[in-house]
């Protein structure tokens, strides 16, 4: 019987390897959503491709002009500002985070074709007011 | 009935589920922000746990089988890759509708909803693998070694939201949780395990019946 188990252990390490090695890269090169400050340090390479851009909706930056919403999307470094057509969901509000896919257009604003909010890890009640507005920025993971 | 054990342990599993899901529904406080929708918490998060867990114990039916050859693993590996993908499939319907409500979108391809749709289609696949093949022992093993091999996503499916930008929220701790929240969904959790144990051994037991027929043919 013993005999098949150092084989096992071998497929076992070198799948694990493999699946660890692969993990690793695709962290690297593979991101969900960039930040303002990617989007920006990307310059004239995001301004014709369609991107998605996660942070949070600065307070106080929520306004509407005719049927579009605007709000600045900030990293704590850098803001974006963004515009959607879009009527925003109930969740969405000042301070949560956004993922929003569109393009950068050469006005800098950034056109969403598709507005969606990232909640955090925190369930509390209605009569809990601790953390209103997370410290930001919202944590990037390199 | 006599020896069934596992009745109980289901039948207790089912109530404390009944009961959990009501004080979710009723008791516990509405969440914040996400309002009646984050109830679903609930029974989320424990099927998401108890399929990774239902999964990691195929794993151990399998290296189980492959060292040892009794056939009680491959039992253990055949039931929990079956109430895995259950519990795997019903927590992606469950994930869908939450999105829907709070995130704005029923799917995204995001690494925490990638990784479990390969996670659920991989062991899937094992169990067509399992219909495909007649001798016994071919198939014990076979399997062990594709569970052995789907199993390495587990890991990742757990840990991508620390690891990697998603979507999907990452991991909540006690402190991130209402306590009420929180005891509601220690007694769902404890509820869904023992649904999952009464699942494992009825199906372990199943798979034990046609084995004893498959040998006596």
């Amino acid at each position: 019987m013993n005999k098949k188990l150092p084989a096992i252990l071998v497929v076992v390490a070198v799948v694990g390897v493999l699946g660890w090695l692969a993990m690793g890269s695709v962290g690297d090169n593979l991101v969900y959503y960039w930040t303002p400050t990617e989007l920006h340090a990307a310059g004239a390479k995001a301004g014709e491709a369609t991107v998605r851009l996660g942070g949070l909706v600065k307070p106080g930056s929520v306004t509407t002009e005719g049927n579009a919403t605007l709000f600045l999307v900030t990293d704590g470094k850098d803001e974006v500002k963004v515009r959607t057509q879009e009527i925003p969901p109930q969740m969405f509000r000042e301070c949560i985070g956004v993922v929003v896919e569109g393009t950068l257009g050469d006005d800098q604003v950034f056109e969403s074709k598709k507005l969606l909010v990232k909640h955090d890890e925190n369930y509390k009640a209605p009569t809990d007011s601790t953390v209103k507005c997370p410290d930001m920025p919202m944590p990037a993971k390199e | 009935m006599k020896g069934r054990w596992e009745l109980i342990v289901g039948a207790v599993g089912g109530l404390g589920l009944l009961a959990g899901s009501a004080l979710g529904l009723w008791w516990a406080p509405q969440e914040r922000f996400m309002l009646e929708t984050g109830r679903i918490l609930y029974v989320h998060v424990p099927t998401a746990w108890l399929s990774m867990i239902l999964f990691t114990a195929a794993f151990v039916g399998s290296i189980g089988w492959l060292v040892k050859r009794r056939w009680g693993f491959d039992f253990l590996s055949e039931a929990s890759v079956e109430a895995g993908v259950v519990l795997g499939c019903l927590l992606s319907v469950q994930g869908s509708i939450w999105a829907h409500w709070t995130w704005n979108t029923w799917w995204a391809w995001d690494p925490r909803l990638t990784s479990v749709a390969v996670m659920v289609l991989s062991f899937l696949g094992i169990l067509a693998l399992r219909s495909f093949v007649d001798d016994p022992e071919k198939r014990a093993t076979w399997s062990a070694t594709a569970t052995i091999v789907a199993w390495v996503n587990v890991p990742f499916v757990y840990l991508c939201v620390k690891w990697m930008r998603s979507l999907h929220q990452g991991q909540s701790s006690v402190a991130n949780i209402d306590p009420d929240m929180g005891k509601v969904l220690l007694l769902n959790t404890v509820a869904v395990t023992l649904v999952a144990i009464y699942f494992v051994v009825t199906r372990w037991r199943i798979a034990n019946a046609v084995h004893q027929r498959e040998f006596t043919e």
